[in-house]
């Protein structure tokens, strides 16, 4: 403790210090940036690593880390294949979160609702309009719904939240995938749109009949009322870590390109349906091997020591085994100018 | 002694001169950057927008879509929203501006004008984000409460105009981002009408009510007249403002690309979108080049309504 303040105040003096706080940049994703400011706190004291994030956005970080102007890019979305390659790019997981959806109805209590994949497709395509639809009224024999008109809240602004959500639509219902389809921002069909998880919130909350999605770290802490979902064993599940953690123990890291697992609708009886990873990524060649090193560094840092930060925080840590994974890929993809790799 | 004087009056003048033609030449320099600021962005907006309208021609303009998943843009939503929600904020705001400007140059007490002619400048003062979060967070929970359910019910079953009022309340929507825009465009309105009834020669308006005019009929049949033209520039100029507002109507627009029927159906306008689409947009995209060429478009609406605006106010303002 001393000796760090002592550091703070040499490099406050502008003194360069032997150990002295090593910078790097990172830009993207909005979602993990939470638990990436987290992290830099811990990592600043632990190894003397400074990083400076800038939730941008998942498409923003994509540009910035193409056009190589922050030392790695974050993006919910996983990149193009085929634009890592021609970026000599490095893709890999840092932590995996849950999306979950927020209802506004009279007397309906917090996880009561019961949903499934495709009843959810088809209200946010429009196509079921009432809460006392006998779709969703086959569902929930134990409630009373009443005839009340169905209000769709989305994200207006494009969002690795909206990427997440509508690819689960999509992988369970076919007229979602022909007519809507999955991308950060889609043409919605329904409903009304409003700006960042908070907006989704706020107006799903003031709308009688609202329904809207947000990642489940939000709707925790605001006490939104979330609902039960069918999972792909036919099982209805509440959102809960436990959950989250079952469908990420089920994906299929060994053989996912790049990393880019699949988590939506995980089979197995306890896993929560809408899961996915968020991803990082680092150039293979870093123009400056000290910078490429400290931030392997510091996402070593944050698998080792990272996890509980992450859980105070209900996002899911990797699975050990995947980590493992991507360790090797730092030690032999990421080289320095000389050809030697950085990790 | 003379040879001094001679030395003064020949030397002054000559370093006033290189004086006055550095700060000349300065002057014409910001002048010219202005201009050349101008046609910089509007340059760069169009060569951005090209690859989108290059791929999609004319229809760019009139095809309501806006779908990122099979890289189909068009711009007719946005477009309709934002001429709409500024129409709609320019019917709230004009009448209730007019009645401003007539309190505070015929009617109201000599010891308030200042005051309430204050007040309403201090409104134009107010940074928009203020009037974006008030809009969502107090008249929108209003409007999804109270105000539209009832609207909803007892209007929306009427025939021709039961169509204006359909829907779930959302809160948000066109007819909100309308109010927000009115009362944000207000101060510019009313002001520049009290700036220019304050115009009309006085002897003009003694001699009607020398011959027992009413106020009402003085307004109608002196005032009016003699400012109609200025009256509208200043109307154009709260619609050049209307058209270009971004985070107010962000807000409180619902954000979504359709064209709906109802007043309180959910729209976009281009500003709004250009804030939301843009940070998702990736660089080289069609979807970053159909962003781009919103802008332009906006540029050059907002660009022809404050010209027309200019023009009408000249001849009233020049003083």
């Amino acid at each position: 403790m001393k000796l760090s303040a002592a550091v703070l105040a040499l490099s406050v003096c502008g003194i360069p210090v032997a150990a002295g706080a090593q910078q790097i940049t990172g830009a993207g994703a909005t979602f993990p940036a939470p638990v990436y400011a987290k992290w830099a706190e811990a990592a600043k004291g632990a190894i003397g690593i400074e990083l400076n994030y800038q939730a941008i956005g998942s498409g923003g970080g994509q540009n910035q880390i193409l056009n190589r102007t922050v030392d790695f890019g974050a993006s919910d979305a996983p990149m193009d294949p085929s634009k890592l390659q021609s970026g000599n790019l490095l893709q890999f997981p840092t932590v995996m979160g849950a999306v979950v959806p927020i209802v506004n109805i009279p007397d309906v209590a917090q996880d009561k609702l019961k949903l499934t994949g495709d009843v959810l497709a088809q209200i946010f395509l429009g196509t079921i309009t009432k809460w006392n639809d006998p779709k969703i009224a086959a569902l929930n024999p134990d409630l009373k719904l009443p005839n009340l008109a169905i209000a769709p809240v989305h994200r207006a602004d494009g969002s690795g939240t909206t990427y997440v959500f509508t690819t689960y639509l999509s992988a369970v219902n076919a007229d979602w995938k022909d007519q809507v389809g999955a991308s950060t921002s889609v043409n919605w069909p329904a409903g009304a749109g409003a700006r960042g998880n908070d907006g989704v919130a706020a107006t799903t909350k003031n709308t009688r009949g609202g329904i809207g999605y947000v990642e489940n770290a939000y709707a925790t802490q605001n006490k939104l009322v979330t609902t039960q979902l069918k999972n792909k064993d036919g099982q209805f599940t509440v959102p809960s870590m436990d959950a989250f953690t079952a469908a990420a123990g089920n994906g299929d890291w060994t053989h996912a390109q790049n990393y880019a697992v699949n988590l939506i609708d995980q089979p197995g009886a306890k896993s929560w349906p809408i899961v996915s990873a968020t991803f990082i990524i680092l150039p293979k060649d870093p123009k400056n091997a000290d910078r490429g090193k400290a931030v392997v560094k510091f996402f070593d840092w944050a698998y080792t020591s990272g996890d509980d930060i992450a859980r105070q925080l209900e996002y899911i840590p990797l699975p050990s085994a995947v980590k493992q994974l991507v360790r090797e890929a730092w030690k032999t993809e990421v080289k320095g100018p000389d050809g030697k790799p950085v990790f | 002694m003379s040879l001094a004087a001679t030395a003064e009056t020949g030397e002054a003048p000559q370093t006033r001169g290189r004086g006055d033609a550095i700060a000349a030449a300065l002057a014409v320099a910001a002048g010219l950057f202005v201009l050349l600021l101008l046609g910089a962005i509007l340059v760069s907006l169009l060569m951005g927008g090209l690859p989108a309208l290059q791929q999609f021609g004319s229809a760019f303009l009139t095809r309501a879509i806006w779908n990122p998943v099979t890289q189909k843009f068009g711009a007719a939503v946005p477009i309709y929203g934002t001429l709409v929600t500024a129409i709609l904020a320019l019917v709230m705001a004009v009448p209730l501006s007019f009645g401003i400007a007539v309190y505070l140059t015929e009617l109201a007490p000599l010891w308030l004008r200042r005051p309430v002619g204050i007040a309403v400048e201090l409104l134009a003062a107010v940074p928009s984000i203020i009037f974006g979060m008030w809009g969502f967070f107090v008249i929108a929970p209003l409007m999804a409460q109270y105000v539209q359910p009832w609207c909803i019910d007892t209007l929306g079953d009427l025939p021709v105009i039961g169509d204006l009022f359909q829907g779930p309340p959302f809160g948000t929507g066109i007819f909100t981002a309308a109010l927000i825009l009115a009362v944000m465009i207000i101060p510019f309105i009313a002001a520049t009408m009290r700036d220019v009834f304050l115009t009309v020669p006085p002897v003009f308006k003694e001699s009607a009510y020398g011959v027992g005019c009413t106020t009402s009929e003085v307004m109608r049949a002196i005032v009016l007249p003699y400012t109609r033209v200025s009256v509208v520039g200043g109307i154009m100029l709260g619609l050049g403002r209307a058209l270009g507002e971004t985070m107010a109507v962000t807000f409180v627009i619902g954000n979504t690309n359709r064209i709906s029927t109802s007043l309180f159906g959910p729209g976009n306008t281009i500003a709004s979108l250009i804030a939301l689409e843009f940070p998702e947009s990736q660089a080289g995209s069609l979807k970053l080049s159909s962003l781009l060429a919103l802008g332009f478009i906006l540029f050059v609406i907002s660009f022809v309504v404050l010209a027309i605006s200019r023009l009408l106010l000249r001849p009233r303002l020049r003083a």
